[in-house]
């Protein structure tokens, strides 16, 4: 499988450079941080006087999705961003191999296993990020581990899926984070700026489209290629057959 | 049980310089990725410690599973377009004799 012929990756003088350099950088960021003050005003007050117009009870879930909203936003842009450079690296790639996997029937039966849990632990973690440790991120990473295990153990096999979906899917958490924006815009207010009271609706409905997006981005990243289209940059030899 | 958190924590940071340095002198490329998602997991720790919760989840998942999954596919698709293209090892890299 894996070559594991014993060889490092740089010389000898290039490794002990980098680890001196990254001492050097670990000091000066260990005594930057050791010389904050201890005690920190911060915004935890602010914070704690707003919770309850928040629309949740968790005070990192409140200011990612309410008090910050709008960075929340920008940091869902970027995964589309990402899965947008992951194309154009493809298209300008002739490299892409079909792998060949035996079947492993202890990789089914823990797929088998593991996938249903995983997908109610997702959704365990979206809807308790309003009140404990959860939120949209986490959900969504696990529900794209579950997919990782699926296309791993060919549970889901590329071109099962359209590219409208697979598309839909990538793009949902900008799309509903989005489209909530403007709808707050269309209720008088400013871009994100919820509501009266409605803020815990607008806060669930955009978190389950961006652990969906979180999710596929994930999965579509793992597999380094479209997830929909069955010739995407397939190697080809000069009969035309797959190689 | 304060002393116990105590030698928990600096087991925990010493684990972590540790691991850093046997990923730099990890003997070949895949060595180092497991290394690096046991180091993943040890940081999840860390933030459990520092009790950011939200981001110990993050981490165990994101930067320990996905990451990892992420690398160790890289490095089987690296293996196999050099076997493809009958290259047999990539240049800058030495063999220890």
């Amino acid at each position: 499988m894996l070559d594991e012929r014993d060889y490092r990756f740089a010389s000898t003088g290039t490794r002990w450079l980098v680890t001196a350099g990254a001492f050097v950088f670990t000091g000066a960021l260990a005594w930057a941080i050791l010389s904050l003050p201890s005690e920190g005003p911060g915004l935890q007050g602010e914070v704690e006087s707003r919770l309850a117009e928040s629309g949740v009870d968790s005070r990192v879930t409140a200011v990612l999705l309410n008090f910050r909203a709008y960075d929340t936003f920008l940091e869902v842009v970027v995964l589309l961003v990402a899965i947008m450079g992951l194309r154009a690296i493809r298209l300008g790639s002739e490299e892409s191999l079909v792998k060949e996997t035996e079947f492993s029937p202890l990789l089914l039966e823990f797929v088998r296993f593991l996938v249903p849990i995983m997908i109610i632990l997702s959704g365990y973690l979206l809807w308790a990020g309003s009140k404990y440790p959860g939120g949209a991120f986490q959900a969504g990473a696990v529900l794209g581990a579950a997919g990782v295990l699926l296309l791993l153990s060919e549970r889901f096999r590329v071109g099962s899926i359209g590219p409208l979906m697979e598309r839909g899917l990538l793009a949902l958490g900008v799309v509903v984070f989005g489209l909530a924006g403007l709808l707050c815009i269309a209720w008088g207010g400013v871009f994100l700026e919820y509501p009266e009271g409605s803020a815990k609706a607008f806060i669930i409905a955009i978190e389950s489209a961006a652990a969906i997006s979180i999710a596929a981005t994930f999965v579509v990243l793992f597999a380094g290629r479209s997830l929909s289209d069955p010739n995407d940059a397939v190697l080809h030899d000069e009969s035309g057959r797959h190689r | 049980m304060a002393t116990m958190i105590w030698v928990f924590d600096i087991v925990l940071g010493l684990g972590l310089l540790g691991l850093a340095w046997a990923i730099v002198n990890a003997r070949n490329i895949y060595q180092a990725v497991v290394m690096f998602i046991v180091f993943g997991l040890l940081i999840a720790l860390s933030w459990a410690r520092l009790q950011a919760t939200d981001i110990a989840l993050a981490e165990a998942a994101i930067g320990a599973g996905i990451t990892g999954a992420l690398f160790l596919s890289t490095i089987g698709r690296i293996r196999a377009i050099q076997r493809d293209r009958g290259e047999d090892e990539k240049p800058g890299i030495e063999e220890i004799p």
